[in-house]
């Protein structure tokens, strides 16, 4: 097993290799004077040139290049215009906000998404099958932030349900002492029932925005690959060894099925990281996706990229797991190789 | 029996056995209407602004009321349909042109094509693609133009991966077999061969593209990255709406939002039917 | 054969049948199927009855419904069939009027079922061992603690060595015949009375396929069972089962002994069978239907030959293919050197042969043996890795595949190929893919084009009016022609015939098998027939060679090598083919 790790470790390094070429080649693609840029709009010519040579922009390219990887191996991605904070310290704070609400998002729909494609496709005809295809192609069709909006308007505005989206915590809460940074989390750990009560209310809306939009591409794979797994040939078998409705679908069926759906989480994924920046701004929410978005108004560069850095690199990362889980899996892979 | 007529015949049979597909169409049609006729058709100026008259909600003067500035939302949703029909049209011609080859030529002949497109798109693919968008636009400059080419490139790995995979299996079928034997050099075998036989599926892939490519430059617009304000687009719309809701006025972000929602959806489905239409397998 | 006998209008039921108490018995059954078109009966009133002990062969074409029944016998038809007459009685009891839960009791325990296709029929994430537990816990014959005690048991019965070893292997792991056999241990893994095996050799190689067959007939017996073989070969049921039941679109024609169903076919629909079947001491002619014998004779025996000389000549001709090793970096940067032997793989390992003008020449072997990649080289569709191929005295082994297509040699070595769906574009009507090597290779034009693509069609016997259609509108039959029309269109001086007809019904067969005769003799062309049907072979090919392994075990005149083979391979490929008892 530490072999397929390690193998698939090895075919990650050519990906992070190509992520950081890009975001070298983002970053010095702007039009017009780069050093004019990460100066700022306020700045007067002398300070263009100090910048330029500080970020040693009147190098040659390949010379760049080079200073540009060391400085990411040392962890410095630049520091913010509008803060003066060092870029890579405000992305750890915002992190586990972001973190937080997309796993909360990915829950939900999963733990929906899935029965929801097997019963559709146990039953196939029924209206649970109905019901299943009409999310699954209206869900792709929905704009998060819309969806996002219209939560808040139905159930904030119309309904006085959920508290005003305004971020993690209302303004009487403060924030529970940080252990792992996840708010829900941190207040069980100190046994601060009201507090997770008040970070649960605020985190239900942006939540449930993530999971119904995620909701549809894995509800529509786990029903088209259990419908393919349910009558394959092995499956035939299996019934006609007597072996009981239980046994067939959960053992032979559904392992089988999701191999698929596991593969489909990679594409969820890239979708739900891109979702959660729009989400992050309707609500409010204070991760890394609303820090670029307030960077990039404010023609703030060095977060921005910084921001797209780390997306990329904790992609690249959470497709090593998926792969990882599938090759556990699925002894194929372990046995061609 | 002249090849117009019956697919004209056959369209008519998809259309009728398949109410949802005709409805789909008709939408197509509609917004497709919209787009190139709306701006000279709508009762406002859309970039009229008229201090007396704003936040109303919708009435008989101005169908979907108006916003902040007092701007009929009606005619602004309709002349928006023209940008956002615009951008996606040209990304996804973009791309398929750019992708299918690659993909078809990366499938067919292998080796070395393969490896390096296959590179090209494993590093589109290691990003979070909205993000890569994100980082395209505010790199290049806030134009629509690297909107388009911003979703041109996100959407490479997709149109890459299809018709790789399908020029990869009928590769070794037996019909191109034949057609080599019958004296087809690779490039004919490539083009009269295997290339209409994989139209159906990319025209379903061209279909469903359109949508998302909507749903990715409203995603832009409505972060501030591309279309600035006062072009009327449906994104930057919701996103000039969003404030507005927790006070309660509804109707600037729900009209775009809703026009977004039915775009896209009516893309989806037409992908479906489509791929009926094209594919002669269907045919009686 | 001499005498016709009348054609009877009922199914013909053997008398001399011993009559026991039935195991099973099915009545009046009739399976319709709801579909876009309305509803469609596969199977009508039909009534099949096994004994006990007794191996039941039910034989039919493709659409016969011999499938259908015994997925209706078991209940497990699709979602969209049902058993709208009639009743199933298993050991007296009906099966049409059992619950679901008594019937998934009685699958696997009393009544089982092996299919096509074995590696498919197989779970591929779950180990083989822990598959064949599944059926055993499920129906409680075994405790927990010697369920995989017995496991390794049933392994070692289907005969699979080291079953030890195997019990952790998945499906992928092993070869076609051994998924097989773990097929077989999941049915028999609970002794029930009844085996009934769909096709279950199909696919398989001619040597595998006895030994399934041999050990399915063993443990059978062994046990007491009753079984039911399903195939479309009327040879094989003949040969390893007691009575046979012929079946046509839907309906039970005929049920007779093993031993008189050859010899002495009731039903004009099993004469027809029969004489279809390829098989030793017959001639092409007589494989057609009754009626057609009017026709001509072939006009050359197999074993004559018309002009002389060699046309091809293949001379030490080798294929290798790197193997795909997936080492680790580690190991690859610091391990020792593989050996040279291991890296590659020869598909074809030194062979030399030639085809002379006229001449049909048979390539026979089984899967693996080389003889596609062969004919492959041949046709100049793949490059040869080292070796001579010579063809009426040209070079043509020196030609890169990929250039090949452009001269006019191509005009001159056509092929015909084994699947006639994959071997037409889906998107071409017949008339297309008929005209394109006239398109591409002759400088031809419009109306010309068309009017010989008729001429062509008349010739294959391909009905006029199909020429517009699209391959999923033509029946496999007619698309076999609308391959062969193109084959010929140029008028080819040698063709390579890749099993073609392999993916036919067996009368289909005759006809084609027929067609491609007295084309070579109209138009004065070479064969080279690959197939793995020694029996078919016997009939169409004046000289046959034997491959193994990549290399030439045997070759020489057809009726000297079939009758009088010289090494122990061939021996072994003419001892598996079934005898039916004649």
């Amino acid at each position: 097993m530490l072999g397929l790790i390690a193998k698939r470790l090895l075919l990650a390094i050519p990906n992070l290799i190509g992520v950081v070429i890009i975001t070298f080649l983002l970053t010095r693609a702007l039009p017009g004077d780069p050093a004019a840029y990460f100066a700022g709009p306020a700045a007067n010519k002398e300070a263009i040139e100090q910048i330029r040579v500080k970020l040693g922009l009147d190098r040659p390219l390949p010379e760049q290049f080079v200073r540009y990887v060391k400085e990411l191996a040392g962890g410095d991605l630049g520091n913010s215009l509008t803060t003066g904070q060092p870029v890579v310290t405000e992305i750890r704070n915002r992190l586990p906000a972001s973190a937080e609400l997309t796993l909360f998002g990915l829950v939900i729909s999963i733990s929906i998404a899935v029965p929801l494609g097997i019963l559709a496709a146990v039953k196939q005809g029924s209206w649970i099958d109905h019901a299943c295809r009409v999310v699954a192609t209206a869900g792709v069709s929905l704009p998060v932030f819309f969806t996002g909006l219209l939560l808040v308007y139905v159930f904030y505005f119309l309904l006085g349900w959920s508290p005003a989206p305004l971020g993690r915590l209302d303004v009487f809460f403060s924030a529970p002492p940080q252990v792992t940074g996840f708010y829900l989390i941190d207040s069980l750990i100190a046994r601060d029932f009201g507090l997770f009560r008040a970070a649960l209310s605020q985190l239900i809306l942006p939540g449930v925005t993530l999971g119904v939009f995620s909701l549809a591409p894995i509800a529509r794979m786990t029903r088209a690959s259990m419908l393919a797994v349910l009558g394959s040939d092995f499956v035939r078998t299996a019934r006609a060894s007597g072996l009981d409705t239980r046994t067939v679908i959960l053992t032979y069926a559904f392992r089988n099925a999701m191999l698929p759906v596991i593969t489909t989480l990679g594409m969820v994924f890239s979708f739900l990281l891109g979702a959660n920046v729009l989400v992050e701004k309707v609500f409010a929410w204070p991760g890394i996706g609303s820090y670029a978005v307030e960077a990039l108004i404010a023609s703030d560069f060095a977060p921005v990229q910084g921001f797209v850095l780390t997306m990329a690199i904790l992609y690249v990362a959470l497709n090593l797991i998926i792969d990882v889980l599938y090759g556990l899996i699925d002894p194929r892979v372990r046995l061609e190789g | 029996m002249s090849e117009s007529n019956s697919v004209l015949r056959h369209a008519r049979y998809v259309v009728s056995e398949n109410p949802v597909t005709g409805f789909a169409f008709a939408m197509f049609l509609l917004i497709a209407f919209a787009a190139l006729f709306g701006p000279y058709i709508v009762p406002h100026d859309p970039l009229a602004s008229d201090t007396a008259a704003t936040l109303q909600p919708p009435s008989i003067k101005h169908w979907f009321g108006t916003d902040q500035l007092g701007r009929d939302i009606f005619s602004r949703v309709v002349v928006a349909t023209r940008l956002d029909f615009a951008i996606a049209i040209s990304s996804v011609i973009l791309v398929f042109a750019m992708g299918g080859l690659a993909g078809i030529a990366s499938g067919f002949f292998g080796g070395w094509t393969d490896r390096i497109v296959g590179r090209i798109s494993d590093t589109i693919m290691a990003f979070p693609l909205f993000v890569l968008a994100m980082g395209i636009v505010a790199a290049l400059g806030n134009t629509v133009t690297n909107i388009v080419l911003a979703t041109a490139v996100i959407n490479f790995p997709l149109y890459v991966r299809v018709a790789r995979a399908e020029a990869n299996v009928r590769r070794e079928a037996g019909f191109v077999q034949a057609a080599r034997l019958s004296g087809n050099g690779e490039f004919r075998v490539l083009l009269m061969h295997i290339l209409p036989n994989i139209m159906p599926i990319m025209m379903v892939q061209v279909s469903l593209t359109m949508g998302y490519a909507i749903l990715n430059a409203a995603g832009l617009s409505f972060i501030g990255l591309g279309v600035r304000p006062p072009t009327p687009e449906w994104g930057i719309m919701v996103a000039e709406g969003s404030g507005n809701i927790i006070s309660g006025e509804w109707w600037i972000a729900l009209f775009p939002g809703l026009a977004l929602m039915l775009a896209v959806f009516c893309f989806n489905l037409l992908g479906d039917g489509l791929r009926d239409l094209v594919d002669p397998q269907r045919r009686t | 054969m001499a005498k016709r006998t009348p054609k009877r209008t009922g199914a013909a039921v053997a008398r001399d049948v011993p009559i026991s108490m039935p195991l099973l018995e099915v009545r009046d059954l009739t399976v319709e199927f709801a579909t876009r078109r309305g509803t469609v009966r596969a199977v009508e009133h039909v009534n099949v009855t096994v004994g006990k002990g007794e191996t039941l062969g039910i034989v039919g074409e493709s659409g016969s419904g011999k499938s259908v029944t015994s997925f209706a016998v078991m209940r497990i038809l699709d979602r969209a069939g049902r058993i709208a007459q009639g009743s199933v009685l298993f050991s007296g009891v009906d099966l049409t009027t059992t619950s679901d839960a008594d019937m998934r009791d009685l699958r696997g325990r009393e009544m089982s079922m092996i299919f096509q296709n074995p590696r498919a029929a197989l779970n591929p994430i779950r180990k083989i061992g822990r598959q064949i537990e599944d059926v055993l816990l499920q129906h409680a014959q075994v405790g927990n603690q010697d369920v995989g005690e017995h496991a390794i048991q049933m392994l070692e019965q289907v005969r699979i060595a080291r079953p030890r070893e195997r019990y952790h292997a998945y499906p992928l792991e092993l070869s076609g015949g051994m998924c097989q056999r773990v097929v077989i241990a999941l049915a028999l893994a609970c002794r029930p009375q009844l085996l009934i095996a769909d096709e279950p050799t199909t696919g398989l190689d001619v040597t595998t396929q006895k030994a399934v067959m041999d050990l399915v007939v063993e443990l059978t017996r062994e046990r007491g069972m009753s079984s039911i073989l399903i195939t479309h070969d009327l040879g094989l049921a003949a040969a390893y089962c007691n009575r046979v039941v012929v079946m046509e679109k839907g309906r039970v024609v005929e049920t007779a002994k093993a031993e008189t169903i050859f010899t002495k076919p009731a039903h004009a629909y099993t004469r027809k069978l029969m004489r279809a079947t390829p098989r030793p001491g017959v001639s092409l002619r007589d494989l057609l239907p009754e009626g057609d014998s009017s026709r001509a004779p072939a006009s050359k025996a197999p074993g004559t030959r018309r002009a002389t000389g060699a046309l091809l000549t293949v001379e030490k001709l080798v294929k290798e293919y790197p193997r795909k090793r997936e080492v680790s970096l580690f190991t690859r940067l610091f391990g020792p050197k593989p050996p040279i032997e291991e890296e590659i793989f020869r598909a074809v390992d030194g062979v030399s042969f030639s085809i002379n003008r006229g001449e049909s020449v048979g390539l026979v072997g089984e899967s693996g043996c080389g003889k596609s990649t062969t004919s492959m080289m041949l046709m100049r569709l793949i490059d040869k890795s080292s070796g001579l191929i010579m063809f009426d005295g040209e070079d043509i082994g020196e030609i890169p595949a990929r250039d090949f297509a452009r001269i006019p040699l191509r005009k001159r070595i056509q092929m015909v190929f084994q699947d006639p769906t994959d071997s037409l574009n889906p998107r071409y009507t017949a008339a297309r893919a008929i005209a394109d090597p006239i398109l591409r290779l002759d400088d031809a034009s419009g109306r010309d084009v068309r009017a010989r693509c008729e001429e062509l069609a008349r010739r294959v016997g391909l009905p006029k009016e199909l020429l517009d259609r699209f391959p999923h509108q033509l029946s496999g039959g007619q698309k076999a022609r609308v391959g062969i029309a193109r084959a010929i269109a140029l008028k080819p001086d040698l063709v390579v015939l890749d099993e073609p007809t392999a993916a036919l019904d067996v009368s289909v067969q005759a006809v084609v098998l027929n067609l491609l005769q007295d084309l070579k003799d109209s138009l004065g062309m070479s064969y080279l027939f690959v197939s793995h049907d020694l029996n078919v072979v016997r009939l169409l090919c004046d000289r046959v060679i034997v491959m193994r392994a990549g290399q030439i075990v045997e070759e020489g005149p057809t009726k000297q090598v079939l009758s009088d083979p010289q090494s122990d391979y061939t021996r072994e490929l003419l001892a598996a083919i079934p005898h039916p008892p004649v």
